[in-house]
C-alpha cells in the first residue's frame, strides 16, 4: 500500500455563510488509506467544509487540490472519483431499493443487477429489493445509500453522518468497508457525532479553525452593519 | 511501487484500484436514460399527480360554455385562444414539482456530482416531465375541442401546434423550476419568470389555429412554432443545469 501519496489536499480553506466566517486557514492533506473524521458541535460548519470538497458549494476562499491540480480545473475527473452521500440520502420512497440503487449507481458507471442485489444483499437488504420505499424505514432507506459504497469505484469517500439512523451492527459493517476501502488506498472523510472505533482514524476539529469571535467584536460587526 | 507523481495526475498505484478503474467513464447516453428510466417509473407510481394537469384541463374547458355562452358560434370564435390559453396554464401548474421532490430528497445534488453531463441529465428529466404532462394535455385537445364546438378544420392544427408548443412549454417553464427550486414557496416566481416567455409561444400557438379555421395557410406559425421548440430544446438544458447548481449552493 501506497500511504505516501495524497490525494486531497486543502489550503488556506476559507468559507463563510451567511455573512459569519465559519472557519479559515484550513489546511488538510488526506493520503490513500486516511479516514479522517471532521469534528465539532452543530453549525460550526462541517457540512458547508463538505460541500465545499464536494464541490457543491463553489463560494470558498483558498484552494482545494485533488492529485495536485486544482478541483476546479479536474472537475470531471474529480467527481469520478468522488463518491458523497449527504444528510439527505437521494433515495425515493416511490421506488424499491434496486431502483433505488440502480439509478444512484448509474449516475456514475454501468452496475448490472446482479451486482446491485449483491451490495443490498450486504447492507441487510436481502428479501427488501422489491419492496416500495414508503413501505421500508428510515434506518432502511440509509442502507440503500450506504449500499452506494459497495458499488463504487470512487477513491474519495465523503460522507455526512454516515450513522445517523444506523443500529450497531449497521455501523460495525460501515466501520469494516471504511478500513477495507482505505487499505485498498482509497480515503473515507466523514462527519460523526459519534467515535468510531476505527484504529487509523484522524480527526479534524473544524472548531479550532473558527476566527477568534468575542462578544465586543461581535457588537463591533453588529454596529458596523447598522 | 511507484511514488506519487502530481504533474501527472491521479495514479493508481494499489492493485485494486489499477484494476477496476480510474473513475467512471462518461457517455451522454447514461445519465439521459437515467433519468429518464426513473422519473416515468416515479411518475407512473404517482399517477394521481400525472393526471392532475389534464383534469385541470378537462374541468376549465367543461365550464367555459356554461360561464360564456352554450352557442356554438361564440364558443368557435373563442375555442382555439380558450383551449391554447388552458393547456399553457396546466402546464404552468405543474411546473413547481418538476425538481421539487429531487431537491427534498437529496437526489439533486447525487446529479448534480454525477461525472455525466448535467446537461443530456437535465434533457431526460424534462422530457419525462412532457411525456407525462404536455403529451397527454396534446392529446386530449382535440376532445375537448369538441365541447367548444371547435370547427373541423381546426382539429390537425391544434394537435400540431400544442405537440411543438407543450415541448417549448416544458423545457421553458423548467428553467423557471430550477430558479425557484430552492424557494419555500417558489410557485408565484415561477409563474412571474416564465409568463413572458410564454407569450410568444401562446400567439403564435392561437394563431396557427386560428388561421386554419378561418381557411389560411398556417405553415408560418407552424414553423415559428417549430424553431421556438427547436432553439428551447437546445439551449434551455444549459439555463436549467446552471440554475440547478446555484440552486444546491444555496
Amino acid at each position: 500500500m501506497n500511504t505516501s501519496s495524497i490525494l486531497l489536499e486543502c489550503s488556506a480553506l476559507a468559507c463563510e455563510r451567511d455573512g459569519r466566517i465559519l472557519f479559515e486557514k484550513l489546511d488538510l492533506s488526506v493520503s490513500a488509506g486516511d479516514i479522517v473524521q471532521i469534528e465539532g458541535p452543530n453549525g460550526c460548519g462541517k457540512t458547508t467544509f463538505l460541500r465545499a470538497l464536494t464541490t457543491l458549494l463553489p463560494d470558498y476562499e483558498g484552494e482545494i487540490y485533488w492529485g495536485g491540480d486544482c478541483i476546479r480545473r479536474v472537475r470531471r475527473d474529480y467527481l469520478s472519483n468522488l463518491l458523497f452521500i449527504g444528510h439527505l440520502p437521494g433515495v425515493k420512497n416511490t421506488l424499491t431499493p434496486r431502483e433505488n440503487l440502480a439509478f444512484l449507481s448509474r449516475l456514475h458507471r454501468h452496475t448490472s443487477l446482479a451486482d446491485i442485489d449483491t451490495a443490498l444483499a450486504k447492507v441487510g437488504l436481502y428479501g427488501y429489493e422489491d419492496m416500495p420505499g414508503h413501505q421500508l424505514s428510515a434506518g432502511q432507506l440509509r442502507r440503500i445509500a450506504l449500499a452506494r459504497l459497495h458499488l463504487s469505484h470512487a477513491r474519495v469517500w465523503v460522507l455526512d453522518e454516515p450513522y445517523t439512523a444506523i443500529d450497531k451492527e449497521g455501523v460495525a459493517n460501515l466501520e469494516a468497508s471504511f478500513i477495507e476501502h482505505a487499505n485498498r488506498g482509497g480515503c473515507v472523510i466523514m462527519t460523526s457525532h459519534q467515535a468510531p472505533s476505527i484504529k487509523q482514524l484522524k480527526t479534524v476539529s473544524i472548531q479550532e479553525y473558527a476566527p477568534t469571535r468575542t462578544y465586543e467584536a461581535k457588537q463591533g460587526v453588529a454596529d458596523e452593519s447598522l | 511501487m511507484k511514488a506519487f507523481d502530481p504533474d501527472a495526475g491521479v495514479k493508481f498505484n494499489e492493485q485494486d484500484y489499477s484494476e477496476q478503474n480510474s473513475g467512471d467513464e462518461v457517455s451522454h447516453t447514461q445519465g439521459f436514460s437515467a433519468v429518464l428510466k426513473r422519473d416515468l417509473v416515479t411518475a407512473f407510481r404517482q399517477r394521481g399527480d400525472m393526471i392532475n394537469p389534464v383534469v385541470f384541463f378537462l374541468m376549465v374547458v367543461t365550464m367555459m360554455p356554461l360561464g360564456i355562452s352554450p352557442e356554438s358560434k361564440a364558443l368557435a370564435f373563442l375555442a382555439p385562444g380558450l383551449l391554447w390559453v388552458i393547456a399553457l396554464l396546466a402546464t404552468l401548474l405543474s411546473l413547481d414539482s418538476l425538481f421539487r421532490s429531487d431537491y427534498d430528497d437529496g437526489s439533486l445534488e447525487q446529479l448534480i456530482l454525477s461525472p455525466q453531463s448535467l446537461y443530456f441529465m437535465a434533457i431526460g428529466k424534462v422530457l419525462s416531465h412532457w411525456l407525462t404532462t404536455g403529451l397527454p394535455l396534446t392529446f386530449v385537445a382535440p376532445l375537448l375541442g369538441v365541447l367548444l364546438a371547435l370547427p373541423a378544420e381546426g382539429y390537425l392544427p391544434l394537435l400540431m401546434s400544442l405537440f411543438l408548443g407543450t415541448i417549448t412549454l416544458s423545457f421553458v417553464g423548467a428553467i423557471g423550476a430550477a430558479l425557484t427550486v430552492s424557494l419555500r414557496k417558489g410557485g408565484l416566481l415561477i409563474s412571474l419568470i416564465i409568463m413572458p416567455l410564454y407569450v410568444p409561444v401562446l400567439i403564435f400557438g392561437a394563431s396557427c389555429v386560428r388561421l386554419a379555421v378561418e381557411g389560411f395557410a398556417i405553415g408560418g406559425p407552424l414553423a415559428i412554432l417549430g424553431a421556438f421548440c427547436a432553439a428551447a430544446l437546445v439551449l434551455a438544458p444549459l439555463a436549467i443545469a446552471g440554475a440547478l447548481r446555484m440552486s444546491v449552493e444555496a
